[in-house]
């Protein structure tokens, strides 16, 4: 079936009064680390009209991923970069991802995401989620950061929220539960996790466009 | 009294490397907001926490 983008950009309208597609259509978005958090908040994103994903990973498909990421069996052994752009393009073929294959941390995070005026910081691990938050936050652009941290185990959904921290820098998570506490990782809290960040990235985005309206008035 | 994550904390003069290691933080693994602005690792072992400073120390957890 042949999909026009006028045809999915008023399927991703439909039943709001805001023009969601064309702002999101706009927006350039990092997302950095394709696993749990990562894989969701690109799709929920591209779900929404995302028009730019700068999507970066180092790592492949593997089996212990499928519990919460968003791959599927076929795509064990595929680099993440292009198993997510595989995906991407079956949910909206007009969200342009680009994508980098490759160890991402503090000294070249701002110039892979120069362009982003949001980045999602989802890695798995501690020290590189501190690392590359500062090394985005110190970088002299005003690029917004929104952070994933505590989001291991399961239950306890309603611990999981969005602390605002200062204007650039957002945390979702349940700040606590670290997988090195021994529960795992199921998709239900890493969804939520993630659904939190995606979330932020379009209150932000559309807020903007509620305040130019409002301005514009 | 400086206010710290949302609560009053008595710990003026304190070095931000004294805070942390006194609270169980891994200074490797946080990100330190001093009145809205990111503070440098580099600076923790030379800032002084004032009277009024408004600081949150965000600590990370894997996972993701």
């Amino acid at each position: 079936m042949e999909i026009t983008e006028e045809d999915f950009k008023n399927a991703v309208n439909s039943r709001s009064k805001f023009p969601i597609y064309e702002k999101m259509k706009n927006a350039v978005i990092g997302v950095a680390g394709l696993g749990g958090l990562g894989s969701n908040i690109a799709c929920a994103l591209a779900r929404s009209g995302a028009g730019t994903i700068v999507a970066v990973d180092f790592d492949t498909v593997e089996l212990s991923n499928i519990n919460r990421q968003m791959y599927t069996i076929k795509h064990l052994g595929m680099k993440k970069t292009q198993a997510i752009k595989a995906i991407i393009s079956e949910i909206n073929p007009f969200c342009n991802v680009i994508t980098y294959d490759m160890f991402i941390d503090e000294k070249n995070c701002t110039e892979i995401f120069g362009g982003c005026e949001i980045v999602c910081e989802a890695f798995d691990n501690a020290k590189s989620k501190a690392e590359i938050v500062n090394a985005l936050l110190l970088s002299s652009r005003k690029v917004k950061v929104i952070s994933g941290s505590g989001m291991a185990g399961f239950g306890r959904a309603n611990d999981i929220t969005t602390k605002t921290v200062s204007e650039r820098f957002f945390i979702c998570g349940d700040m606590k539960t670290d997988v090195a506490d021994g529960e795992g990782l199921t998709a239900s809290r890493v969804m939520i996790c993630a659904g939190h960040q995606a979330s932020k990235v379009m209150e932000i985005i559309l807020k903007d466009y509620d305040k130019h309206k409002n301005n514009d008035c | 009294m400086a206010k710290i994550n949302g609560e009053e904390v008595n710990a003026n003069n304190l070095l931000i490397t004294e805070f942390l290691s006194e609270n169980g933080y891994s200074p490797e693994r946080v990100a330190v907001m001093i009145n809205g602005e990111i503070l440098p690792k580099a600076d923790y072992a030379k800032t002084r926490i004032s009277d009024n400073d408004e600081i949150e120390v965000v600590g990370f957890v894997g996972g993701g």
